[in-house]
C-alpha cells in the first residue's frame, strides 16, 4: 500500500540538535516552563493517566454487568464506579484532551506565533488541572462519591453522605483550567496571527478550537456557580434546591445543563478540527467547503447554548418549552451533518492514502454519524420519552464521545506525533490498533442501543436476566476495546526511542507547523513567516518542496 | 489586516534595531502594542466569564423573587438602606480613585499613582468593613438562614408599613437571605482578591514598575476593579432598592 | 397502523419482540412509538449508508494509485444547500412527529381513571382511589385509560414502563402525570430510571395488566380498609380543615365543594385551574395559592402531612360535591382534631423524612370556636 509518508534517509537522519525538548534540562525547566509545547507534553502525560484510570472503572463496570445479579461489587461501590468513570472521563479527559494537548502544542505554530498569548496562564491552567485531579483522586481514595457525574439534587445535596464537596471542588477547579485554556486560544487567534494570516486563511483546526473556546469561556463559569450552590446547600442546608423549604430542584437541572450541554460541544469541536486536518492531508486536497465548515463550527457553538433543556424533556418542563428546545435541537444537528458531508466530499477527486490517522478519521465519520443521528432520535420529544434514561442514551453519548471524540484524539495524536517527538510510530501496529479499536467499539456499544429500546435503565447495578446476552456482548467488546487502547500506549512509548526519524514533514502536509523542524525549536520560528497562501494549498507546498534544501539535524 | 500587520512588523524591525526590547515586552509578542492589546483583550474575556459566573446567582434570584415576591419584599426592607447607600458611594468613589490611578500611571506620576492606589485600598476596606457591620446586624436580628432564623420579624412586623406575612411565606424569606449572603459574599470575595492584588500593585508601583511607560497592569486591574463595582451596582438595586417602601 | 400492511407489521413486531429487540407492544401508544422509531431508524440508515458510500467509493476510486494528482475543488454552494436543507427537512419531520407523540402521552384524557404513585428510596407505592395499596406493583385493567399522578418523597425518581413506552420523572415537591391505555394483558417491567442512590436498580416492580373481570376481582379482594377519599375525609377533619372550609357563608376559607378543575381567582388577579397540583400546593404553601377575597390566615401543613396524607386529602377534595359531610364531621367527636391517629386502622399520616421542616408557631388549627350549622351556600 503506497503512502504519502516521506521520511528522510534513515541511514544518516538524526533528530535536530536543538529543539524544545533539549533546550533546557531538569525538572524545574519542565514544571516552570512557559513553552506551550512543554505544557502540552505535561498535559499529555496527565491526561493519559486519567484516561486509563477512568478506563479501569469502565472495565470494572462492564465486568459487573456480565451477570444480571449484583455480584461483583456492592451497590454503593458500583454507584461510585460509574460516577468516577463519568467525572474523570468528562472533566479530566474529554474536555482537555485535544485542546490542552494537541491544541496547546500546535495552535500557536499553525498561526505563525511564537507561543500562546499568555504562557504563564497556560502553565497555571495545567496546575489547576493537576489540583483538580488531586481533588478527584482524593474523593476516590477517601471513599468515593456516588452522585453520578451529573450531581443531581436533591440526591447530592441532602441524601448522600459521600465526598460530594471534594469531587465538586475538583470539577470546579478543572473548570477554571478549561476557562483559561479557552481564554488563551481566543486571544491568540485574534491577536497573534502571522502577517498575511487572515481569518479565512487559518486552518479549520483553529476555527474549531476558537468555537470550542467560546463555549469554554462562556459556559464553564455557570457550572462553577452551580457547584458552589450545591456545596453551600450541602453545608448550610438552606433549601435553594429543596422543595420542602420552597426551593426548586429543577433550578439545579437548568443551571447544570446550561453548561453541560455546551460541554459536549466543547468536547467534540476540537476533535472535528483534527478530522479536518487529517482528511485534507491524506486526500492531498483542501477541505471541500472550507467556509461552510468554518461557519458550521461557530454555528454549533452558538446553537449549542440554546438546547440545554433537551436533557429535561420528561422532568416537568412545560410542554411548550419542550417544543422550543426540541426545535432548536434539530437545528443544532444540521451543522454537524454539514461537516460530515463536506469531509466526505473532500475525498472526491482526492489522492487518498490510508495511514493510521486516516483510518481513525474514517472511523470517526462512521461512528459520529451514527451517534449524531441517534441524537436526533433523542431530540424528538415523543421518542425521548421512551429512550431517555436508558442505555440508548449511554450508547448515544459513547458513540459521539468515544467513537467520535476519542477516535479523533487518537487520529490527532498519531498525526502530530512526528511533529511532537520527531519520531514515527510503527505504522503496521498502529493500523492494527485502529481496526481493533473500531471493532471493539462497535461490539461494546451497539448492543446498548438495543438494550435501550428494550428499556434497560442506565446506572443499573443489576438487571432483569433477559438483558444478559446483550450485556455479555458489550463486555466482550469492551475487552477488545481495551486492547485497542493499550496498544498505542505501548508502541508510542517504544517509538520515543526506536521510532524512525520523521523529519519536518513526513505527511507532506501544508500547515505552518509542518514547515519547521520536528521537534520544533522552543521559539517555533526563527523568523515569523509572512503568509501569502490559503490554507491547505498543496500547490504552494509542491512549489516549496521543489525549491527547498532540507537540512536534518 | 494585511497591510496593518506588515506595518507592525516593519515597525517592530525598526524598533529592534533602534532600541533594546523594553524589559516588559515578552518575547512571544512582536511589539509592545500587540502585547498591550492581547493583555487587554484577555482581561475583557475574563470579565465576561465573571459575568456568566454571577449570572447563575442572578438567575436564581429572579426565579425565587418571582415565586415568593412578598417574602422578598419584606426581607429586602430589613436591609439597612443607609449602610447600603454609603457602601455604594464608597465603591463608586473607589472606582474613581482607581481611574485616577490609571491616569497617574499614564502620566508617569508615581506619587499620584501611589496615593490613588492607597485610596482605593482604603475605600475597599471601608466597603468590607461596612459589609461586616451589615452581616453582623443580620446575625443579631436572627435573619441568617438556617437553624437560627426567626420569622418573628416577618409575621409580626414592628413597622406599620410592613405587611405581615403568613408563616409559610415568612419561611421563604430565608431564601432571600441565602441569596443575599451568596451574592454579596461572592462579591466581597472578589473585592478581597482585588484588594490583595492592590497591595501587590502598591508595592511594585513604589518601585517604579508602572510609571515608566508600562501601564498595562494598572489599566487591566482597573478594568477588574470597575467590574467589581458594576456587579455591586446591579446587586444594590436588586437587593436593597426595588419594592422598598420610601424613606425606610 | 393503516399505512402499513397489517400482515407485514404484525410479522415485524412479532419478530422483533421474539428476538428481544423490542419490548412487547402492550399499550395503545406503543405501535405509534415503534412506527416513529422505524422511521428514525430508516432515515438514520439512509444517512449512514449515504455517508458510508461516499467515503467508501471515493476512497477506492480516488486512492493514490488510481489518482496520483488531487483536483482542487473549493466547494459548491448548491451541494451545501442540498445537504443543509434535506437533513433540516427530515429533522423537522422528526420534530413534528415527536412533538405530536409527546403531547399525546403527556396530556391525559379527562376521564382517565387516576392512580396515585408515590416514589421513595427505594420503592414504589401505588394508591388506588378505592384504597388498595401496592408496593412495587401496579394492577391495572386492560383497555381503559389510566392516568398516574406521581410524586416523590425524597429525590428524583422516574417511573418507566418500557412495554407501554411511557416514562415520566417523579419529582419531589410537585405532581407529575402520565397516562396510558394497556392493550395486552400480562406482567411487564416497571423500572425506576432516574439514579436515586444505593438501591436504584432494586427500585423495580411489576405492572400487571388484567382483563376487566380479573381486575374487578382483584380490586374487590385487595381493599384494605378505607378508600383514599374516606381517609382524606378523616384527615380533613382531624387537621381542622373543616373549621375554616365549612362551606357556610362567611366561612374563613373558600368553599371546596366542586372546586376541582374549576377556575379560581388568586389574590393579585391571576386565574388558575384548581388541579391536583394546585390543591396539594394550597395545603403546603397557602400563601402562594392565596385565593382572592380571603384573608391569608391558612397555616401551612408542611412537615405535618406525608405525601400519602396529601394524596388522601387531594382525592377527597376532588370528589367533594357538597358540604353535607363536612357539616356532619364538624359535630362528630370521632373526627375532632385531638383524635388524630386514635381511630384504629387509619394509617400514619405524620410526615416521614421530610427534611428540616420546623414546627411553625401558628400551625395548630383553631378549633376553639364552634361553627354554627348555618345553611350551606350550596
Amino acid at each position: 500500500m503506497s503512502t504519502i509518508v516521506r521520511l528522510p534517509n534513515q541511514q544518516d537522519a538524526t533528530l535536530p540538535k536543538r529543539s524544545y525538548l533539549n533546550s533546557e534540562y531538569g525538572l524545574k525547566s519542565w514544571l516552570l516552563t512557559g513553552d506551550h509545547k512543554r505544557i502540552a507534553i505535561l498535559y499529555l502525560i496527565s491526561i493519559t493517566f486519567f484516561f486509563f484510570l477512568g478506563g479501569a472503572f469502565a472495565g470494572l463496570i462492564r465486568l459487573e454487568l456480565l451477570t444480571p445479579m449484583p455480584d461483583l461489587v456492592a451497590s454503593d461501590t458500583y454507584n461510585k464506579l460509574f460516577t468516577m468513570h463519568g467525572i474523570i472521563m468528562v472533566f479530566l479527559f474529554l474536555v482537555p484532551s485535544v485542546p490542552a494537548t494537541i491544541g496547546n502544542f500546535v495552535l500557536p505554530i499553525m498561526l505563525g506565533a511564537r507561543d500562546l498569548a499568555f504562557p504563564k496562564i497556560n502553565l497555571l491552567s495545567w496546575y489547576l488541572y493537576i489540583v483538580a485531579g488531586i481533588f478527584t483522586v482524593s474523593a476516590l481514595v477517601l471513599g468515593g462519591v456516588d452522585t453520578g457525574w451529573t450531581f443531581t439534587t436533591p440526591l447530592s445535596t441532602h441524601y448522600l453522605n459521600t465526598h460530594v464537596i471534594t469531587a465538586a471542588m475538583g470539577v470546579f477547579i478543572a473548570g477554571f483550567s478549561s476557562i483559561f485554556t479557552g481564554l488563551n486560544f481566543i486571544v491568540t487567534t485574534h491577536r497573534m496571527r502571522a502577517p498575511g494570516m487572515t481569518w479565512f486563511r487559518i486552518p479549520l483546526f483553529v476555527w474549531s478550537h476558537y468555537a470550542a473556546s467560546i463555549l469554554m469561556v462562556l459556559g464553564t463559569p455557570v457550572l462553577a456557580i452551580t457547584l458552589v450552590l450545591v456545596a453551600l446547600e450541602r453545608l448550610f442546608g438552606i433549601g435553594v434546591f429543596d422543595p420542602s423549604k420552597g426551593g426548586d430542584p429543577l433550578l439545579f437541572q437548568h443551571l447544570f445543563w446550561f453548561y453541560s450541554h455546551p460541554a459536549v460541544y466543547i468536547m467534540i469541536l476540537p476533535g472535528m478540527g483534527v478530522i479536518s486536518e487529517v482528511i485534507s492531508t491524506f486526500s492531498r486536497k483542501r477541505v471541500f467547503g472550507y467556509t461552510a465548515v468554518a461557519f458550521s463550527s461557530v454555528a454549533i457553538a452558538v446553537f449549542g447554548f440554546f438546547v440545554w433543556a433537551h436533557h429535561m424533556f420528561i422532568m416537568g418542563v412545560s410542554n411548550y418549552s419542550a417544543l422550543v428546545f426540541s426545535l432548536l435541537t434539530m437545528l443544532v444537528a444540521v451543522p454537524s451533518a454539514i461537516k460530515i458531508f463536506n469531509w466526505a466530499a473532500t475525498l472526491y477527486k482526492g489522492s487518498i492514502t490510508f495511514e493510521t490517522p486516516m483510518l481513525y478519521a474514517f472511523g470517526f465519520m462512521g461512528l459520529f454519524t451514527i451517534g449524531g443521528l441517534t441524537g436526533v432520535f433523542l431530540g424528538s420529544l415523543g421518542m425521548d420519552i421512551h429512550l431517555t434514561e436508558t442505555y440508548f442514551i449511554v450508547a448515544h453519548f459513547h458513540f459521539v464521545m468515544v467513537g467520535g471524540m476519542l477516535m479523533a484524539y487518537l487520529a490527532g495524536v498519531h498525526f502530530w506525533w512526528p511533529k511532537i517527538t520527531g519520531r514515527m510510530y510503527p505504522e503496521g501496529l498502529s493500523k492494527l490498533a485502529a481496526v481493533v479499536t473500531f471493532i471493539g467499539f462497535i461490539l461494546t456499544f451497539f448492543p446498548q442501543f438495543i438494550l435501550g429500546y428494550l428499556g434497560m435503565p442506565r446506572r443499573y447495578h443489576a438487571y432483569p436476566p433477559e438483558f444478559q446476552v446483550l450485556n455479555v456482548l458489550s463486555t466482550a467488546g469492551a475487552t477488545v476495546l481495551g486492547i485497542g487502547y493499550l496498544l498505542p500506549m505501548i508502541y508510542m512509548t517504544w517509538s520515543l526511542k526506536y521510532g524512525a526519524i520523521a523529519g519536518s514533514n513526513p505527511w507532506q502536509a501544508t500547515g505552518l507547523e509542518w514547515q519547521i523542524q520536528s521537534p520544533p525549536p522552543t521559539e517555533n520560528f526563527l523568523e515569523i513567516p509572512v503568509v501569502d497562501h490559503e490554507a491547505y494549498d498543496y500547490e504552494w507546498l509542491a512549489n516549496k518542496t521543489q525549491h527547498e534544501v532540507t537540512t536534518v539535524g | 489586516m494585511d497591510s496593518q500587520t506588515v506595518a507592525i512588523r516593519q515597525q517592530a524591525e525598526i524598533e529592534h534595531h533602534e532600541h533594546e526590547h523594553p524589559p516588559y515586552l515578552r518575547h512571544h509578542f512582536e511589539t509592545v502594542e500587540q502585547q498591550k492589546e492581547a493583555v487587554s483583550f484577555g482581561m475583557w474575556l475574563f470579565l465576561l466569564t465573571e459575568i456568566m459566573f454571577f449570572g447563575g446567582l442572578f438567575m436564581a434570584y429572579l426565579l425565587y423573587r418571582n415565586w415568593y415576591y412578598d417574602a422578598f419584599v419584606s426581607a429586602s426592607n430589613t436591609l439597612g438602606i443607609g449602610l447600603g447607600t454609603t457602601n455604594t458611594a464608597v465603591l463608586i468613589l473607589s472606582s474613581f480613585t482607581m481611574a485616577m490611578g490609571v491616569y497617574c500611571a499614564e502620566m508617569r506620576n508615581k506619587r499620584g499613582l501611589l496615593i490613588s492606589l492607597s485610596a482605593t485600598i482604603l475605600l475597599g476596606l471601608v466597603f468590607l468593613g461596612i459589609k461586616t457591620i451589615e452581616y453582623h446586624e443580620k446575625y443579631t436580628e436572627h435573619h441568617i438562614p438556617g437553624a437560627s432564623f426567626s420569622i418573628e420579624d416577618f409575621t409580626h412586623p414592628t413597622d406599620k408599613r410592613d405587611v405581615a406575612l403568613a408563616p409559610d411565606m415568612a419561611q421563604h424569606a430565608q431564601i432571600f437571605f441565602f441569596l443575599y449572603f451568596a451574592m454579596t459574599g461572592m462579591h466581597a470575595l472578589h473585592m478581597i482578591i482585588g484588594i490583595s492584588i492592590l497591595f501587590a500593585l502598591l508595592y511594585k508601583a513604589s518601585k517604579d514598575a508602572y510609571t515608566k511607560g508600562h501601564t498595562s497592569t494598572i489599566d487591566n486591574f482597573g478594568l477588574y476593579w470597575h467590574f467589581v463595582d458594576i456587579v455591586w451596582i446591579f446587586l444594590f438595586p436588586l437587593l436593597y432598592l426595588i419594592s422598598r417602601h420610601p424613606l425606610h | 397502523m393503516h399505512f402499513f400492511s397489517p400482515v407485514l407489521w404484525q410479522f415485524l413486531v412479532k419478530w422483533l419482540t421474539e428476538f428481544a429487540l423490542f419490548p412487547p407492544q402492550a399499550s395503545a401508544i406503543a405501535p405509534y412509538m415503534d412506527a416513529f422509531y422505524f422511521f428514525l431508524l430508516l432515515i438514520s440508515l439512509v444517512g449512514l449508508v449515504l455517508v458510508g458510500l461516499m467515503v467508501g467509493t471515493f476512497s477506492i476510486m480516488f486512492r493514490k494509485e488510481k489518482n496520483p494528482q488531487a483536483t482542487h475543488i473549493e466547494g459548491s454552494t448548491l451541494l451545501e444547500a442540498t445537504w443543509t436543507i434535506i437533513p433540516l427537512a427530515l429533522f423537522m419531520v422528526c420534530f413534528v412527529w415527536g412533538a405530536l407523540l409527546y403531547f399525546r402521552i403527556y396530556n391525559p384524557p379527562t376521564n382517565a381513571m387516576n392512580i396515585y404513585i408515590v416514589g421513595k428510596q427505594w420503592m414504589w407505592k401505588a394508591e388506588h382511589p378505592g384504597g388498595q395499596h401496592e408496593i412495587n406493583a401496579l394492577h391495572i385493567p386492560v383497555d381503559r385509560d389510566v392516568q398516574l399522578t406521581m410524586i416523590s418523597q425524597d429525590v428524583f425518581h422516574s417511573f418507566s414502563i418500557p412495554a407501554f413506552r411511557v416514562k415520566r420523572e417523579v419529582i419531589p415537591g410537585r405532581y407529575s402525570t402520565v397516562w396510558f391505555r394497556a392493550t395486552q394483558a400480562g406482567t411487564y417491567h416497571l423500572f425506576c430510571t432516574q439514579y436515586c442512590g444505593t438501591l436504584h436498580s432494586a427500585m423495580i416492580g411489576d405492572i400487571v395488566a388484567m382483563p376487566p373481570d380479573d381486575y374487578r376481582k382483584w380490586i374487590a379482594g385487595s381493599t384494605s380498609g378505607q378508600s383514599l377519599a374516606q381517609n382524606g375525609e378523616r384527615l380533613f377533619a382531624s387537621l381542622g380543615c373543616n373549621s375554616c372550609h365549612s362551606g357556610t357563608s362567611g366561612a374563613r376559607g373558600p368553599n371546596l365543594a366542586g372546586i376541582y378543575r374549576s377556575k379560581v381567582t388568586l389574590e393579585g388577579g391571576r386565574t388558575v385551574t384548581a388541579d391536583d397540583e394546585f390543591l396539594r400546593g394550597s395545603i403546603l404553601n397557602p400563601t402562594t395559592h392565596q385565593m382572592a377575597g380571603y384573608a391569608p390566615i391558612m397555616p401551612t401543613y408542611q412537615g405535618q402531612v406525608s405525601e400519602e396524607g396529601l394524596i388522601d386529602l387531594v382525592e377527597y377534595i376532588k370528589g367533594l360535591d357538597s358540604n353535607d359531610r363536612i357539616h356532619q364531621t364538624l359535630n362528630d367527636s370521632n373526627f375532632s382534631p385531638s383524635q388524630a391517629g386514635a381511630t384504629g386502622a387509619a394509617p400514619n399520616y405524620r410526615s416521614e423524612q421530610l427534611t428540616g421542616a420546623k414546627q411553625l408557631p401558628d400551625a395548630k388549627p383553631d378549633t376553639s370556636t364552634s361553627k354554627g350549622m348555618g345553611p350551606s351556600p350550596q
